[in-house]
């Protein structure tokens, strides 16, 4: 089942499998920077009051707002 | 002369490489049209004089912002391109260097952060990589300089393949995928106390805490530095321009050249805080009080951005910013602004659209108290007792956020959410450090030093012709009315418009009660920046930004006041 990886919580281990809307060069921008599909990522923090998730893919962490990161649809095992 | 150009992914350490290429001699500039900056240096390398540049970071040529537009635009002028390569996250860095080689110019890696790799598990074949893409690699460690060496040594061998078949993105990742996994070798390491460091930071229960810490931390080294560079350099450079300035003072004789130039004579002596003339105070406060700070703050700054934090804090601060109209960036112009606010209002241009930037700068110069403010504010209500300095600086932090909601409300434009990576703790460099502060003060002094003769020179001019105190006659009774304090001390609020030092010393000798100092100092600190900082506004915002700017200083300065005014005063 696909979920938008703001339902996941910290700690949590999920596979992407897609993005949701916003055009071609946003979905590059993801890309380049390692959040592609099939990869595993790992939820570092999710930040209270809809504030920022930070996400562990390949060992590197990024920070990404809760607009960008509710468009990352996610497969959980 | 041969131009070299440095493309790289954003915080892989291609500014070290950049460093170790140059020499002393690198200049820091604008894009033209653009708020982004990048830097450029000469370097002999074997024998040859050749002009280096630091394009900014990017992920892919097709950009997606305008620092990334403006990589694009500098790669066009290479006539060779050093890749740097970041080991530890080879995959994702491959993108740009496919990219790269279909530019059909001259091209060599720099494998960098070499040993960062090994550590954490992952074995790169250098030679496998090299037959791969059929270009030179060269294995780096930027920051203790291994591999530099070779690097030049091999710049000769870069080349481009001629007949290179142009990718789609999706290609692209296919031809990735295939390399790294002919090249890489990953061995799975269990998290070590660097792993659980970085994570504590980022969590949000565990991180906030650790923030308060090292925000504490920082501001106790910032004065360190800053009090050791006055009592050890500044000070003794004062004392020796003394005698100097008491001869002026004696040439001049009295009369209104010599309150222009060196002001009152104090005990016989030139008092560098008191005397308040132009080659006295007005050269004391901004070199001898104001620059060690901006120094030690650049310092301080570039600790936070070599060790890895300042993203961190980026992350945990966002909540607040993201409310505000802005991102977790936003803590530089916050921070640099405390030391001075020049430098924050230069440092508000990394931030990404004009809304964000038109906020950041709005809220410093309004709410942001820089050194010599802060002074301002301890020396006048010092004596009244320390719970009333703590009020205003609470004021000062309850307008920053009443204002920031304000203005993400009122102010048309986009505010991207935060989207950045974070990077491994890493040991800062002491090399790397200085040469990085020694780079930033030389840019500031440049940039700022220009605006800040012509304001002052125009503050000057506006005060000589009494200008400020016709304007002062004018608002006089509505500030009277509204503020409930004396006269004169509204006198000293409308005069102290761009000098806060004038309006202290009109303010300390008029024997008001607590409540109206404190009413007072805070509409003083509220109401606008100095004159430099509103020279660098106009330049950074434009000229009706900058209007709207002081407006919205000026009415939440006279709000809070009034409001103010009936909580103390009655």
């Amino acid at each position: 089942m696909q979920i938008p990886v703001t339902s996941l919580k910290a700690g949590a281990v999920a596979q992407i499998t897609a993005f949701q809307g916003q055009g071609f060069s946003f979905q590059r921008r993801l890309r380049t920077m390692g959040i592609r599909e099939g990869k595993w990522l790992k939820v570092v923090a999710a930040y209270p009051f809809a504030g920022p998730m930070v996400l562990d893919i390949d060992g590197r962490q990024i920070t990404l707002g809760r607009g960008i990161a509710q468009r990352i649809m996610v497969r959980v095992e | 002369m041969k131009r070299i150009v440095l493309m790289g992914n954003p915080n892989i350490g291609k500014s070290v490489v950049f460093s170790r290429l140059t020499g002393a001699e690198v200049i820091t500039s604008n894009y033209p049209g653009t708020t982004v900056d990048f830097s450029r240096g000469r370097a002999c390398l074997q024998g040859e004089l050749v002009e280096i540049i630091d394009a900014p970071g990017t992920y892919s040529l097709q950009p997606t912002n305008r620092a990334e537009e403006v990589a694009a635009e500098v790669l066009r002028w290479a006539d060779l391109i050093i890749n740097v390569v970041d080991a530890t996250n080879l995959e994702r860095n491959l993108f740009l260097t496919l990219e790269l080689l279909e530019r059909q110019k001259p091209l060599i890696l720099a494998l960098n952060m070499w040993d960062e790799a090994r550590r954490s598990g992952i074995e790169i074949d250098c030679k496998a990589l090299e037959e791969n893409l059929d270009l030179p690699v060269a294995a780096t460690i930027a920051l203790t300089g291994e591999g530099i060496r070779e690097l030049v040594g091999r710049l000769s061998e870069a080349r481009f393949h001629p007949q290179v078949k142009p990718l789609s993105e999706e290609e692209r990742w296919i031809e990735i995928g295939r390399i790294t996994k002919e090249v890489q070798k990953v061995t799975h390491r269990h998290p070590g106390l660097g792993d659980r460091l970085s994570e504590a930071t980022i969590r949000p229960l565990t991180g906030m805490p650790l923030a308060l810490m090292v925000i504490f931390a920082t501001f106790w080294l910032v004065r360190l530095i800053g009090e050791g560079l006055i009592a050890y350099l500044f000070q003794p450079l004062f004392e020796l321009y003394r005698p100097l300035a008491m001869s002026i003072s004696a040439g001049l004789g009295p009369g209104m050249l010599h309150d222009l130039f060196i002001g009152k004579i104090i005990d016989g002596e030139i008092d560098y805080v008191q005397s308040m003339g132009l080659l006295t105070t007005g050269i004391y406060v901004p070199l001898g009080m104001v620059l060690p700070y901006i120094v030690s703050f650049y310092l301080a700054l570039s600790l936070l951005e070599d060790s890895g934090y300042l993203p961190r804090l980026a992350t945990l601060s966002d909540n607040l910013f993201h409310r505000l109209g802005m991102h977790g960036h936003a803590i530089v112009p916050l921070f640099l602004g405390l030391g001075c606010n020049v430098p924050g209002a230069l440092s508000t241009r990394n931030l990404e659209t004009r809304k964000q930037r038109f906020i950041s700068a709005t809220l410093l110069g309004l709410a942001v108290p820089c050194t010599a403010k802060s002074a301002m504010i301890f020396g006048v209500l010092g004596s009244y007792g320390q719970s009333y300095v703590l009020l205003v600086f609470a004021a000062l932090a309850v307008v920053y956020v009443a204002a920031g909601l304000v203005l993400n409300r009122a102010v048309r434009g986009e505010s991207p959410e935060i989207f950045l990576e974070i990077p491994p703790y890493r040991r800062p460099g002491l090399y790397m450090i200085l040469k990085k502060t020694w780079m930033r003060i030389r840019w500031f002094l440049a940039e700022a030093i220009p605006f800040l003769f012509l304001g002052v020179l125009l503050v000057n001019v506006l005060y000589t012709v009494g200008f400020m105190e016709w304007i002062a006659r004018i608002f006089s009774p509505f500030m009277q009315w509204w503020l409930a304090i004396p006269g004169e001390a509204v006198v000293a609020l409308l005069v102290g418009f761009f000098r806060k030092d004038l309006a202290v010393g009109m303010l300390l000798p008029l024997g008001l009660n607590a409540g109206q100092m404190v009413v007072a100092t805070t509409v003083l600190s509220l109401y606008f920046p100095c004159v430099a900082t509103f020279a660098v506004l106009v330049r950074e915002l434009g000229a009706r930004d900058t209007l709207k700017s002081a407006a919205v200083m000026v009415t939440a300065a006279l709000l809070v006041g009034g409001a103010m005014r009936w909580a103390l005063i009655g």
